[in-house]
């Protein structure tokens, strides 16, 4: 399990010849449009601060241009930052020098690419090894831990395939078996699962979950589809026009959207999965009538599901050591899942 | 007026002082370092003398035999060794054998120098913008300058020989591969090059791991370039004394000898596709991976 966070503080992204120039007249509240048209610099990060937890999935989310596939090259420095810092393990990656950074790379971070960037003259075994031949671990060993995560993304047999000789959702199996066998504690996904199609996707976020159960690596997954976000996401920060408008956790965010813009953005999201019992739940339990037991973490669907099939109107909610701790009705958990928040 | 109908040249004096000037110092220059240059190139004449009389004393048979295998190995077609043994042996039944094996060590040795030379020089190019501004018109240079022309200071500090010859043909035939590789290296897919920092490749490694075997095919068709260039070189090598069928053909030229002529210029063109079609099949083979492609 990963035990370090990433911080990311005060992050400015100023695309264009001389960007340090604008830095101090940005920070003074000049406007994107502004900086384009008077001085045809493109401002892509403003502001960002986010704490990214240990062991948990951070989402990023936002339309194309918003600025996210620029926020998370800035974690392993693929691009560097006009201003502000990147912190993991109290070190700050804007600061690293070249080698330093370049161990960084190799040890602490794997990441997998929208397009899956692989190497065409390479199979996939020779693929999956990359990582650790630019680690400079010995050829067996590589290929023995190679193997395993193969086998683990569902690819055994395929070994000596190239990847043009594999589909779209097997080529990004062999990106995720790349990036997991380095064994790093941050894994960046830039819209890994954009290109698939849906149920291939569906497929894909359901391997990733399953692994992430058991390795509880710092993840930190691009997406622009809601519905990912909320499905994978510990925790998730929306981006627009190279701003952080929201942070929190999917709950957090359907419950109360910070605008506009994401009211919109959320009024087609399924509320019955990103809705828990603990929300509406009164904190009285009902005195013996309840035949069924939900927990306070199941979604509202679950609870909805159960009562009806139980024939119930209510439900007591116990916590997750059993204790009950109140009571939901069926009538409250409908009227949840249907309403969306006024804005 | 005059100025509008005259063009105002240099006078004749001034001219003649100019021309006799740079002559003089080129001279002057000879003088002092020609020894040194030619010895500089011994060692490759030697190696080269000693690679022509190794193809010449090798009897035909054990010759044959090892082109053919090298053309299979190359590749791997039957059809192709067939066509190769059967050119090979109506050269040799034309009385032309010498001339030919003369001619394959000259190319063969330019063909290596070129890309010793060559490939460094690309991928150098492809890593720096201002040194391929400053190497392009080189090259342009190179291609386009009648050989005679490099051939005059050539002769006056090497004289004729063997050396002079191959260092012409490598001046024209060495672009393409310089110019293929830095071409092949810039268009490297970026993703993957993104892709290759991200894991912590350091420059060296993204050169060997992603930015070499992907440009490979197109420093494979320079290196198929540069040996037809090559190719195409013996027969103005031969004015340096250069002997293979190139000499034979200029012979020809010169008496009017229409047989002699085409029989050893068709014996260049059959050489020149044996190489092609070898090294065009041998680089396919090398990006085999990008032909089975999924249904």
């Amino acid at each position: 399990m990963a035990s370090h966070g990433i911080e990311i503080k005060d992050l400015f992204k100023i695309f264009g010849p001389h960007g340090n120039k604008f830095i101090d007249a940005v920070k003074g509240g000049m406007t994107k449009t502004e900086l384009n048209e008077k001085h045809g610099h493109v401002l892509g990060l403003k502001d960002i601060n986010i704490s990214m937890p240990a062991g948990q999935i951070q989402v990023v989310m936002g339309l194309s241009g918003s600025g996210k596939s620029t926020l998370i090259r800035h974690i392993n420095r693929l691009i560097e930052p006009t201003a502000g810092s990147v912190q993991y393990e109290d070190v700050d990656v804007c600061q690293m020098s070249t080698s330093e950074l370049q161990q960084f790379r190799r040890h602490k971070t794997a990441m997998v690419f929208q397009k899956f960037a692989l190497l065409p003259h390479r199979t996939v075994i020779g693929n999956t090894v990359y990582g650790l031949e630019l680690q400079g671990v010995n050829k067996d060993e590589a290929r023995s831990r190679a193997l395993k995560w193969i086998d683990r993304v569902g690819l055994s047999g395929f070994e000596d395939h190239y990847p043009n000789q594999l589909s779209g959702g097997m080529q990004q199996r062999v990106g995720l078996a790349r990036a997991l066998s380095n064994d790093a504690d941050i894994l960046l996904m830039d819209e890994a699962f954009s290109a698939l199609d849906p149920l291939i996707r569906t497929d894909m976020q359901s391997v990733l979950l399953d692994i992430q159960e058991e390795l509880r690596k710092t993840i930190v997954f691009i997406t622009h589809d809601l519905d990912e976000a909320l499905r994978l996401g510990d925790r998730i920060a929306i981006l627009r026009d190279g701003e952080v408008i929201q942070q929190g956790t999917g709950e957090e965010i359907v419950l109360n959207p910070a605008d506009s813009y994401i009211a919109d953005f959320i009024k087609e999201v399924n509320r019955g999965r990103v809705i828990s019992v603990e929300t509406i739940m009164n904190k009285t339990p009902i005195e013996g009538a309840a035949n069924i037991v939900l927990k306070s973490s199941d979604m509202l669907e679950t609870a909805a599901q159960a009562m009806a099939q139980a024939q119930e109107t209510s439900a007591n909610v116990c916590d997750d050591s059993k204790k009950i701790i109140g009571s939901i009705h069926l009538k409250d958990t409908i009227n949840a899942m249907v309403t969306a928040a006024r804005h | 007026m005059s100025l509008f109908t005259e063009f105002p040249e240099m006078t004749r004096t001034e001219l003649r002082d100019f021309k006799k000037g740079i002559d003089g110092s080129f001279k002057d220059f000879i003088h002092a370092y020609g020894e040194g240059i030619e010895n500089f190139f011994k060692p490759l004449l030697h190696f080269l003398k000693w690679f022509e009389d190794l193809l010449v004393a090798t009897p035909w048979p054990i010759m044959l035999a090892i082109i053919a295998l090298l053309v299979w190995g190359g590749s791997r077609s039957w059809g192709l060794v067939a066509g190769t043994i059967i050119s090979m042996l109506v050269i040799g039944y034309l009385g032309m054998w010498e001339d030919a094996m003369f001619t394959l060590a000259l190319t063969t040795v330019a063909t290596i120098i070129c890309i010793v030379i060559g490939i460094p020089i690309g991928i150098l190019m492809s890593k720096s913008d201002r040194f391929q501004a400053v190497i392009t018109p080189i090259l342009d240079i190179m291609q386009t300058i009648p050989a005679f022309v490099y051939l005059i200071p050539i002769v006056m500090i090497l004289g004729i020989g063997l050396v002079p010859g191959l260092i012409a043909v490598i001046i024209y035939a060495v672009p393409p591969i310089v110019r293929l590789t830095n071409l092949g290296i810039r268009l490297v897919d970026t993703d993957i090059l993104e892709a290759a920092d991200a894991f912590g490749a350091s420059p060296r490694q993204k050169l060997w791991t992603v930015q070499m075997p992907l440009a490979l095919p197109n420093i494979f068709a320079g290196v198929n370039q540069t040996i037809m260039m090559a190719l195409a070189m013996v027969v103005v090598a031969s004015l340096l004394g250069v002997h293979g069928l190139g000499l034979e053909v200029l012979k020809a030229v010169n008496s009017q000898y229409i047989t002699l002529g085409f029989m050893n210029g068709l014996a260049i063109v059959a050489i020149a596709i044996v190489f092609d079609r070898t090294s065009q099949k041998f680089g396919k083979r090398l990006q085999k991976h990008s032909e089975v492609i999924h249904g």
